[in-house]
């Protein structure tokens, strides 16, 4: 230790401190100061027995008042929850195709549907719908099952072909490459390709082959037929590309996307708000009937 | 080696009433500041039907902030920003300029101090009447005034408390909730932590706060120099001070002043001639040197609210209140002395003024360059302040392109981009804004869920919107990369019309 000393100009004593000379004034420290220190460790002695403090092997001491984080949270999603009550019942016994006469309603339906469309459905249509390959674009204006907001909703209840749910949307293509010649399907390959350009479905080197394996359900006009959910073939979408390759093996072997039937592990309010939510990112229909000409969604 | 305590207890200081030209001054701010403290929030101010009428508001619920005719937006934060860059630009002048004028005059500390010794004095007398019933004995009389005293000063508490919460909600229905007991529970807690903080703080911390926890103290002291007018004595003229017949008797005078309390040892500051010297050879009975003006009177000791000797030269405990000046003043006017023994004095004139040199003017000292370029700096952002605000559209619209995806292809091969539009009335009325792409584009527009891309906006509220821009197919729009494209939205109600320009992705982006 170094040398305590009284520094002669202020009377105090030094710490004996000191460094080049400039020496550490040994100043005490307020009473109230310590006053405050007691005061904080009497809080924490409290707050140590009211609270989760001490960790242990496993766990932690749990305090008296048997508060924790997680409680917490649970107990803020629950209050959330019965918040939420009310509208959830109103969405539920809403027709949906009445939904956006209700701004309140058919907001509060398209966020949750937001937020159940981020945790169910954006592993396969993507975080912002636009689909990938074999699994539809929800953006776009084309539609396999229809694009009104009832079409939506049957769709994510029930799925597609789903063998758990007997109300699953379901649409058969044959395996072609056990029915065709490779040649036959390289010539429907070929037709199919160029019917986004005008090509005559039943015209054409492709056209017989069309007109006897693929007008029974895609249509004499290509367009496509929903209640099976036979895709146009004349738009400009693909569901998978428009590639050789991949149109080879799709004949071939048939496309069999499948959809879980999410009526059996979500609410139905949650089935209407994501169908709600789906309707409105760009290429949702207005409902069939009841005002002809009501102005459709944007093209 | 000594005994000396690790703590110190508090040392009780009792200041002296005074009067002059500085205590005038204070007055007149302390007036000033707690006027606007207390009132602001019952100011009205008419914005239309659906705004709150309240002339200072800050609406944390709802996101706004109101001052009179001006009402800040959660996106326009930087006005605040600029007016805390302009505070502190503003103590940096003050600081240059003199000293921790701040601190003396209007720090909230300072002024509610000087409120809770008014009550004090006005229930217990002057400081002589304080130290005695300090020092005295519990009975019914000394519980009588200082229990009378600390109700006041919880009633001052309990009304600063309470005006502090009337600036964030409407003041008159809050005040009716309040006394009905059916205000907001965090509106009670906040009243109850603001009176206890003030009770305690103006009534028994006072210059404790100063000394241990403010900040402010050893950051001002990096910002005087020694061109920065501050409180302090002219030693040069007082010295050898004394007192009457016994002036010259050695062993009367003080060497140098005591540590008081816990308080930091009261070094003069470098630059400042030594008093100890001259003392000291005076004490030795070897200073032939005629007295000083200092009659060692004490005035400015017993006026002073921090409990120091401002004769020790320049301390960190001094808050420049100036009283010390008025009661010094006061003496030597009855002295028949020159004013100014104690004084706004630069440490730079010490060593002129003590050689003989004529006092210097106090505004050379303020108007130095180097005060002079804070204050073009703080000028400059009160302009850019003041034009943003003038600039500052009647209609705000932003628009995000949307990326994920950054197009989408049609059925009929057209190309389309989503861009997420935040549309604000800052009206006080629900207003339509009509939103449409550039004249001379190939793109079409759609809004989601508004027919003929018409948004009505409620009154006083910001509102999403997704927008389309289609471009038909095979159009050079739909096929290249990317492209400009231009969004207006006209007010329907006004026919103003505001745009903003963005991108256009085409099927070639990828």
């Amino acid at each position: 230790m170094s040398e305590r000393r009284i520094d002669p100009v202020t009377g105090t004593e030094t710490t004996g401190h000191q460094w080049d000379g400039i020496e550490e004034l040994n100043n005490p420290l307020p009473r109230w100061w310590l006053w405050t220190f007691y005061a904080t460790v009497a809080f924490s002695l409290v707050y140590v027995v009211l609270y989760p403090a001490i960790p242990l092997l496993r766990t932690a001491t749990g305090g008296v008042l048997g508060w924790s984080t997680r409680g917490d949270v649970a107990q803020k999603i629950a209050a959330a929850n019965a918040g939420q009550a009310e509208m959830r019942e109103l969405l539920v016994s809403t027709d949906l195709a009445m939904l956006d006469r209700d701004d309140a309603l058919s907001s509060f339906a398209s966020n949750a549907g937001a937020a159940v469309f981020r945790t169910n459905c954006s592993q396969c249509h993507g975080s912002g719908a636009a689909g990938a390959v074999g699994y539809p674009n929800l953006l776009d204006d084309v539609w396999l099952w229809g694009g009104t907001i009832d079409d939506i909703a049957y769709t994510v209840r029930h799925g597609i072909r789903n063998e758990d749910d007997p109300d699953a949307r379901w649409s058969e293509m044959p395996a072609f490459g056990q029915i065709l010649e490779d040649e036959e399907i390289a010539t429907l390959v070929a037709h199919v390709q160029s019917l986004p350009g005008g090509q005559d479905p039943l015209a054409g080197p492709g056209g017989e082959l069309f007109d006897m394996n693929c007008s029974a359900c895609h249509g004499t006009d290509a367009t496509g037929d929903r209640t099976i959910g036979a895709p146009n073939l004349t738009d400009a979408i693909w569901l998978y590309d428009n590639s050789t390759e991949r149109l080879t093996d799709l004949i071939s072997n048939g496309p069999f996307g499948v959809m879980p039937a999410w009526g059996m592990r979500l609410s139905e309010a949650e089935v209407r708000a994501v169908a709600a939510y789906v309707h409105g990112l760009g290429g949702g229909e207005a409902p069939e009937a009841p005002a002809p000409d009501a102005g459709d969604m944007p093209e | 080696m000594s005994d000396q305590s690790l703590y110190a207890p508090r040392v009780p200081i009792f200041p002296r009433r005074v009067s002059g030209g500085y205590r005038t001054l204070k007055w007149w701010i302390m007036g000033v500041t707690l006027a606007i403290y207390y009132l602001t929030p019952w100011l009205r101010w008419d914005r239309g039907p659906n705004l709150p009428e309240q002339a200072v508001l800050v609406d944390m619920v709802n996101r706004r902030f109101y001052f009179f005719w001006i009402e800040i937006w959660p996106h326009e934060f930087y006005f605040v920003a600029g007016l805390l860059v302009m505070a502190g630009l503003g103590l940096f002048i003050a600081t240059a300029a003199m000293g921790r004028v701040w601190c003396g005059y209007a720090c909230p500390q300072t002024v509610w101090t000087d409120l809770f010794l008014v009550v004090e004095r006005w229930i217990q007398g002057d400081r002589n009447a304080r130290m005695k019933l300090h020092t005295a004995r519990w009975d019914l009389r000394k519980l009588r005034l200082k229990g009378t005293t600390w109700l006041v000063w919880l009633l001052i508490a309990l009304a600063t408390g309470g005006a502090w919460v009337f600036y964030f909600t409407d003041a008159p229905t809050l005040a009716r909730e309040l006394v009905t007991a059916r205000a907001p529970g965090v509106a009670y807690f906040t009243i109850a932590v603001l009176t206890f903080t003030t009770f305690v703080f103006g009534g028994f911390m006072r210059e404790q706060i100063c000394i241990y926890m403010c900040p402010w103290p050893r950051i001002q002291a990096a910002m005087m120099d020694e061109g920065t007018l501050t409180v302090a004595y002219r030693d040069w003229r007082g010295e050898p001070r004394g007192k009457g017949l016994r002036r010259q008797a050695a062993g009367d005078l003080r060497v140098a002043g005591p540590v008081i309390g816990g308080r930091s040892p009261l070094i003069p500051m470098p630059g400042l001639p030594n008093t100890t010297t001259g003392a000291a050879l005076l004490a030795e009975g070897r200073d032939t040197r005629p007295p000083g003006d200092c009659i060692e009177c004490n005035a400015c000791v017993n006026v002073c609210p921090m409990g120091i000797d401002i004769r020790d030269g320049q301390q960190m405990a001094c808050i420049t209140c100036a009283l010390c000046i008025d009661a010094c003043d006061q003496v030597m006017d009855r002295i028949d002395r020159p004013r100014g023994l104690i004084d706004y004095v630069a440490l730079s004139d010490a060593p002129r003024e003590a050689a003989g040199g004529a006092p210097v003017p106090a505004w050379r000292h303020v108007l130095r360059p180097r005060n002079i370029a804070y204050f073009l700096v703080w000028a400059a952002f009160g302009a850019a302040l003041v034009f943003a605000l003038f600039i500052r559209p009647d209609i705000e619209m932003t628009v995000a392109p949307v990326r994920n995806p950054t197009f989408v292809t049609l059925a009929d091969g057209s190309v389309r981009n989503a861009y997420d539009v935040r549309l604000r009335n800052k009206n006080g009325e629900a207003r339509d804004f009509r939103l449409s792409p550039a004249l001379d584009t190939e793109a079409e527009i759609a809004v989601e869920g508004h027919e003929g891309a018409v948004v009505r906006v409620p009154a006083d509220t910001q509102d999403r919107v997704r927008v389309y821009l289609t471009a038909p197919a095979d159009t050079a729009m739909a096929r290249a990369a990317a492209s400009d494209a231009r969004l207006w939205v006209e007010d329907l109600s006004s026919g103003d019309r505001a745009h903003v320009d963005t991108t256009f992705n085409g099927s070639d982006n990828r």
